[in-house]
């Protein structure tokens, strides 16, 4: 029933990060008719995918709010660690790499603001509560990269975690953030194998290069297991995620799942990993692994990190410093309304069809022909389209 | 980026093949290069003078492409995040093919990594406009315009190139700087034409790259008018002159249209395609060079 909607009240509550109640979602208020209630029950229940028109619980917008935006904070401020080597790639090929790599997670940045958005909460609210630190992004990224090979372990272990983490989202029950998650988890899957890539090939290098692997992987790989969250025991939000199909395995399932995996390609990579009591169990058929220093996660979550305090003040300098460009895109498009593309997020994204204004080709160039026709500005591509790497792969 | 562009690209490497590269055929970056399928190779100078102009057009691709990548976590919204990389990207998907084809032609073998990484500054025959710093994003879309509003009517004509490295890199690029100037030239009106404080910025900036333009336009600082004819004639070179009438109108229509001021004055520094740089450039070779120069010849 999607009259019920209530689209306004929870981006307000969003603001704050905190359960409001609002007026129209009071609970047992009247506003909302068994039937939606059962529909929505019967949606999840049938495994099948909720759509931002059906109505839906409160609670469970601002879940999927806040798990939304905290996997494109995510994005956005991950670009930041690995940013920080495309000026010194060590090889053309590798800083083409990087460079699409980098390019790819703007656009999971963009289709995950995007997916928000259908939930009623705009893009620059989430940005005002990522910059006030009442919405948070993966902790992974407050570590620095302090050597290239940092580089290739973030591919090889950090984007492995996620998509650990993300492919049970394909199947999360509301639809954009499922859809994003396919589109998402194909383009990760480049990123960590180009990231094994990169250690391979460091390990099975110099003396120096071997060293830098290691340590890379020795300062990567519990930060990596933390990434899954805390233990199940204390996790707050599992149980309700689990039940209403946003989330599919418990936070040590998914965690299991990732040493699974991660134990037998240290092997092909030839480097340790610095874990002593890592061991594989015959019977039970996965790698044991020690002991996790919680303490340190609660520190970085907290905002004691290494890397914290830099990450959000590079975030709010480029916001704060690109403020007088997006005036001038929002003046130009009020001055010009009939210029399709006058605004801001008309840039050609990548894989996108370009139709190039001052024609190749076709019109004599630099001729006035060429430009006469400002309507032609228009690029597609407004959508985010990110996916340089898996486009250049394909 | 085109789909073409990225067809036949084998899948751990993400990112674009130079434009050079037949389908399935790119050789990793340090292996012996083979022909690129030319049959009629040019010999003695007019080489050297081949092997040194597209070394410049390689550079400029390079140069331009670090400084855009700078850019990277600080882009004034994320859809310039994107655009931004997207234009490095192609730049560099240009870098490497032109590097390629240059170390081809004369002088010792060398690849395209060996070009980038390990020659120093007096080497680079890059223009002094694409090393300018940054500067706020007025200066750099300023940058962009004028370089993009020469590169595509230069690739536009180098297409056509007998020379199939050359117009394969060209072909590919020329649709990539149609874009890039029609990103531009997009945010130079919004710029011009938005508020008074962007306006301000947008002609401020436009001031201090427009004197560098015009070395773009010199005849190339090799062995006289001679070997650029014979270049020329060959196809492996676009008389430089030949391009300006077709930049300026392109860029006078654009600042016009963004209500901006087009620059005057008649100091026009050069030296870039000699190798004499700006103050900044050593900083900028210092940082795209650093790691590789720790293992030159170790694999990366």
């Amino acid at each position: 029933m999607p009259g019920a909607m209530t689209e306004a009240p929870t981006s307000r509550s969003g603001r704050d990060g905190r359960s409001v109640p609002t007026e129209v979602e009071l609970p047992g208020a009247p506003t909302t008719s068994d039937a939606a209630r059962e529909h929505f029950d019967a949606l999840v229940a049938s495994d099948e995918r909720i759509e931002p028109r059906d109505w839906m619980p409160d609670e469970y917008r601002k879940t999927l709010v806040r798990q939304i935006a905290q996997h494109a904070h995510s994005e956005i401020i991950g670009m930041q660690p690995e940013g920080n080597w495309l000026t010194r790639a060590p090889s053309l090929r590798r800083k083409a790499i990087l460079l699409a790599k980098v390019q790819d997670e703007a656009g999971h940045g963009l289709y995950l603001y995007s997916a928000a958005e259908t939930l009623g909460v705009a893009r620059d609210e989430l940005e005002a509560l990522l910059l006030s630190g009442r919405q948070k992004y993966s902790s992974i990224f407050n570590y620095p990269t302090l050597t290239w090979a940092d580089v290739g372990a973030i591919g090889w272990l950090v984007d492995g975690a996620a998509i650990v983490n993300q492919i049970p989202l394909c199947r999360c029950s509301y639809g954009p953030y499922a859809r994003a998650m396919v589109r998402i988890c194909k383009e990760e899957s480049f990123h960590q194998r180009q990231g094994f890539e990169l250690l391979y090939t460091l390990a099975h290098g110099t003396d120096a290069q071997r060293a830098m692997a290691q340590d890379a992987v020795d300062r990567w790989w519990w930060p990596s297991l933390m990434m899954f969250g805390p233990p199940d025991a204390e996790s707050s939000h599992s149980a309700q995620s689990m039940a209403w199909g946003i989330k599919r395995f418990s936070n040590d399932e998914l965690r299991q799942r990732f040493v699974d995996q991660a134990a037998p390609q240290a092997a092909v990579l030839g480097l340790r990993l610095p874990d002593p009591e890592l061991r594989f169990d015959e019977e039970s058929g996965h790698w044991r692994y020690g002991e996790i220093d919680w303490s340190e996660f609660r520190a970085v979550l907290a905002g004691n990190g290494p890397c914290n305090r830099r990450r959000l003040e590079r975030r709010r300098a480029a916001l704060a410093e690109g403020a007088w460009v997006r005036e001038a895109a929002t003046a130009y498009a009020r001055k010009h309304p009939l210029v399709s593309g006058a605004g801001l997020g008309t840039a050609r994204q990548p894989g996108a069809d370009a139709t190039p204004v001052v024609a190749a080709g076709t019109a004599p160039l630099g001729s006035p022909e060429a430009e006469a026709t400002p309507a032609g500005l228009a690029t597609p591509g407004a959508t985010a389209t990110a996916g340089a790497t898996a486009t250049a792969a394909a | 980026m085109t789909a073409d562009a990225a067809s036949g690209h084998p899948g751990m490497d993400g990112a674009r093949a130079p434009a050079t590269a037949a389908p399935g055929s790119e050789a990793p970056l340090g292996a012996p290069v083979t022909s690129p399928g030319l049959g009629d190779e040019p010999a003695g100078a007019l080489r050297d003078a081949a092997r040194a102009y597209v070394l410049g057009l390689g550079d400029d691709a390079l140069i331009l492409s670090h400084r855009l990548t700078e850019w990277v976590t600080r882009a004034p919204a994320l859809e310039e995040e994107l655009a931004l990389a997207n234009v490095a990207l192609d730049l560099l998907g240009q870098a490497r093919g032109l590097l390629e084809r240059a170390g081809q032609l004369g002088g010792p073998a060398s690849t395209a990594d060996d070009l980038a990484y390990l020659r120093d500054a007096r080497g680079f025959r890059n223009c002094l406009l694409v090393e300018l710093e940054n500067g706020d994003f007025a200066r750099t879309m300023a940058r962009q315009l004028l370089f993009s509003a020469w590169q595509l009517p230069l690739y536009e004509r180098l297409r056509h190139s007998n020379d199939s490295a050359l117009a394969g890199v060209a072909a590919a690029g020329a649709r990539e700087a149609a874009y890039h100037l029609d990103h531009a030239a997009l945010w130079v009106r919004r710029l011009g034409d938005g508020t008074d404080e962007s306006h301000r910025r947008m002609q401020e900036g436009l001031d201090a790259v427009w004197p560098y333009a015009a070395e773009l336009f010199l005849p190339e600082p090799f062995e006289g008018g001679l070997v650029l004819g014979a270049l020329v004639q060959r196809e492996l070179a676009v008389d430089p002159a030949a391009l300006e009438p077709v930049w300026s109108a392109t860029v006078h229509q654009v600042v016009t249209e963004a209500t901006l001021e087009v620059p005057t004055g008649d100091w026009r520094p050069a030296g870039g395609r000699q190798g004499l740089h700006t103050e900044a450039f050593g900083f900028l070779l210092a940082e795209l060079q650093s790691l590789r120069r720790t293992e030159p010849e170790a694999s990366w």
